[in-house]
């Protein structure tokens, strides 16, 4: 899906479930933040230049521009920090065309598994392997390793499996939060007994129409096939149109082509389709509907003046599993990896790793958004009630992460037949006529 | 890159262009008076830079594409015909060709037709000059712009008590007592309200040119055939439409190419969800989302070769025009 680094500003979970595996520890190894004795260790340099290539356009640029400064000024390399809105497809022209950037930001591990096996971007330095291996879990580590090869290190992550309501609603109605995929169900049945629409969806997103489907898609799939079959599913070693996807798409279908359950306050199932993924979740608000699923970053998309808290106008929960205690969670983040491997690239790319580079994110955020890489520190330092929630379900001994998994399928798929097919899928095409069509456009 | 650095690159590059020319200028100047073969060396002196241009900018990249147009996804094996087979094999590209051919036809069509009339209508009328200005402002709004302006007229509410229509088609469908429609979602009706944003805009563009063809009939030759006793329709087709024809396919063959190329208003309108994309859209698609570089460079010379009789035609045409 391509949520990605617009976003970008709302998580550094990646950092978060590190400590999650590795066990704390990284607390006292920052530096103070006077000085450069944090910076020896990446080195000095003399006038030399990193360019830095991504999505990240304003307003979330500045606070990784202003989480570099320091850096800039104590190692002497100047970070060419360029923000890009076609980045997806101005990448591959740089590429194709020997233009690349020192370093870029891509959120599928697909693509990086692309670039790595055509040997287009470089393999990490020992600095950043170790940190990987101090700092993420293996399953995020894995995201950058190809061939047993780590081609660089994960920035930031979110959290998908969300379902926003208003809890001022719920109270209103005597509404209770599902802990179950039964009681979800449930409950959507007894809020459609009113006659109102439980869910609102939307998966309008111009050319990239589709994805919340796919989004959707995978939450039944972890949900009703486990995590085995899904990694077996989205690394394609079991055919797309397979039993389990079968169940999965028709599951998704149970909720967003169900005619009682969708399209509160946008039309009827159609208007799924032509409704953007931005107003989808909207209704809600004006209590044309109760239930919309989406991930962390839709919290930004609240009119103005929203109280977005446990008790407020809006809030999340989280999307249940099939029973209380198991918890898959869907998630993505964004991953850093180089082009070339001079001196000073290396360098920046070892800072990006390190626990330094996480703190003066979070300072440089002030907003909320970053979630240091110590786990002693997420319950008081999370300023937003989002991210803290966002944090608890990650946190849960039960809960298991995964990645979106078209983020992680072959380009011909995960960015385009997945998406188009669903979104034919949403408008009749048949479920097994949709993951055949999909199956096809795997790339042998 | 920083803007001194820009700027000396430009600097450069003119000193380069300037050096160049300077030599064109210095080969072709040497050639003594008058003779045959000099005057060979002096218009080979002159072609010589405006060749090699086209054959790094065109010729080049041209049959580069038609190369990797035979390979596979990443361009690492070769595939032969394979990337066309799948051109014309697989069910969602054939609605590809469909779309484009529905474009194809239609768009060129209706912009000259619509245009040709308005030309009529309003030749030698009183309002001439504001009605033309009126039809051929359009022109002046981008491909882009024009999709954003009528994806607000298409835009769709639903049909509950209390919600207003924003869209301009459902909400005089409304006040007509219908019900509002989501214009852009059902194929291949969908790709009609597509075209009409192409005719919206190329219909000024068929006015002016067919307008003029039209000022450039000789006043007594209606007169005369008035006077023979014909209506005005007749006077249209017999003696109005012959007499403009060159100018009717130069508009009908310039309107053909512009379809062919079409792509900001799929894009901007559709993305070419809900089956409405055409070739050069899904060529895009194809090499920038899918990665798919050899169905991407495929499409590319299938567009090429659709484009290139028209092209040719039109430039005879005009030649004949002129």
């Amino acid at each position: 899906m391509r949520i990605r680094m617009r976003y970008i500003g709302l998580l550094a979970l990646a950092g978060l479930l590190s400590v999650l595996a590795a066990s704390g520890g990284i607390a006292n190894a920052t530096g103070t933040a006077s000085g450069c004795a944090a910076y020896t260790a990446y080195g000095k340099f003399k006038s030399k230049k990193v360019s830095f290539y991504s999505a990240i356009v304003a307003p979330q640029d500045k606070s990784f521009t202003d989480s570099f400064k320091k850096f800039e000024s104590c190692t002497g390399i100047k970070i060419d920090f360029q923000g890009d809105k076609q980045f997806d497809s101005q990448i591959q022209v740089r590429i194709q065309g020997g233009n690349a950037p020192d370093l870029a930001v891509f959120a599928q591990p697909g693509i990086v598994k692309q670039l790595a096996t055509t040997r287009k971007i470089v393999t990490a330095p020992a600095s950043v392997v170790a940190n990987l291996k101090k700092f993420w879990s293996p399953a995020w580590a894995g995201y950058v390793t190809v061939n047993k090869k780590v081609y660089g290190a994960p920035l930031g992550a979110n959290v998908k499996s969300l379902v926003w309501y208003s809890p001022k609603m719920f109270q209103a109605n005597g509404w209770t939060i599902p802990k179950t995929l039964g009681e979800l169900k449930t409950l959507s049945d007894r809020i459609a007994a009113t006659g109102k629409k439980p869910w609102c969806v939307g998966i309008g997103s111009g050319d990239a129409t589709g994805w919340p489907v796919t989004d959707w898609m995978e939450e039944m799939m972890l949900r009703l096939y486990g995590v085995k079959t899904y990694d077996n599913w989205v690394n394609h070693r079991v055919p797309f149109n397979g039993p389990a996807a079968t169940g999965a798409l028709n599951a998704a279908g149970a909720y967003i082509k169900n005619p009682a359950y969708v399209n509160g306050g946008l039309g009827d199932v159609t208007s799924v389709a032509s409704t953007s993924f931005v107003d989808a979740g909207l209704p809600i608000v004006q209590d044309q509907c109760a239930l919309h699923r989406q991930g962390s970053f839709y919290g930004e998309f609240w009119p103005k003046g929203t109280n977005i808290s446990p008790n407020g106008d809006i809030f999340a929960f989280y999307f249940p599993g099939k029973t209380a205690t198991s918890k898959p969670v869907l998630g993505g983040g964004e991953f850093l990896v180089a082009f070339s491997s001079r001196p000073e690239v290396r360098a920046f790319q070892a800072f990006m790793s390190s626990a330094t580079w996480a703190n003066a994110k979070v300072e440089s955020t002030p907003t909320g958004g970053w979630v240091r890489a110590n786990q002693g520190l997420v319950a008081t330092k999370l300023r937003n009630p989002i991210d803290r929630l966002s944090a608890t379900i990650l946190q849960d001994k039960n809960s298991v992460f995964r990645y979106d998994g078209s983020d992680q399928m072959p380009g011909a798929v995960g960015t385009d037949a997945f998406w188009k097919q669903s979104t034919k899928w949403i408008l009749g095409q048949s479920t097994k006529d949709t993951l055949d069509a999909i199956e096809a456009a795997w790339p042998s | 890159m920083v803007t001194t650095e820009k700027l000396t690159q430009m600097v450069e590059g003119l000193a380069v262009f300037a050096v160049l020319v300077g030599l064109v200028l210095a080969i072709a100047g040497r050639a003594p008076r008058a003779g045959r073969s000099d005057d060979r060396r002096v218009a080979i002196a002159f072609l010589a830079p405006a060749v090699l241009g086209l054959l790094i900018v065109v010729i080049y990249p041209a049959v580069r594409t038609i190369y990797e147009s035979t390979f596979d996804a990443d361009g690492s094996d070769f595939v032969g015909l394979g990337n066309y087979a799948t051109i014309f094999t697989t069910p969602d590209q054939i609605i590809v060709l469909r779309n484009t051919a529905l474009w194809v036809i239609l768009s060129p069509l209706a912009a000259t037709s619509l245009g040709l009339l308005y030309a009529v209508l309003v030749d030698r009328a009183r309002f001439e000059s504001f009605a033309k200005a009126l039809i051929f402002m359009p022109m002046a709004i981008s491909f882009v712009g024009a999709s954003i302006i009528w994806k607000f007229v298409y835009e769709y509410r639903p049909d509950f008590a209390g919600v207003n229509q924003i869209g301009v088609l459902n909400q005089v469908l409304v006040w007509l007592g219908g019900t509002p429609q989501q214009w852009l979602i059902e194929s291949p009706w969908n790709s009609l309200f597509l075209i009409a944003v192409m005719v919206w805009v190329q219909a000024g563009f068929a006015m002016t040119i067919l307008s003029a063809a039209i000022k450039g009939i000789p006043a007594e030759l209606g007169e005369a055939a008035r006077v023979d006793g014909a209506t005005a329709r007749q006077v249209f087709r017999r003696v109005t439409l012959p007499l403009v024809r060159p100018a009717v396919i130069v508009v009908l063959t310039t309107v053909a190419i512009w379809t062919l190329k079409v792509f900001d208003i799929v894009r901007t309108m559709t993305g070419g969800q809900f089956d409405t994309s055409v070739v050069a859209n899904e060529f895009y698609t194809q090499t920038f989302r899918s990665f798919n570089q050899g169905v991407g460079s495929a499409l590319a010379v299938l567009l090429f070769v659709l484009v290139l009789p028209v092209i040719l035609y039109n430039a005879r045409q005009i030649r004949r025009l002129a």
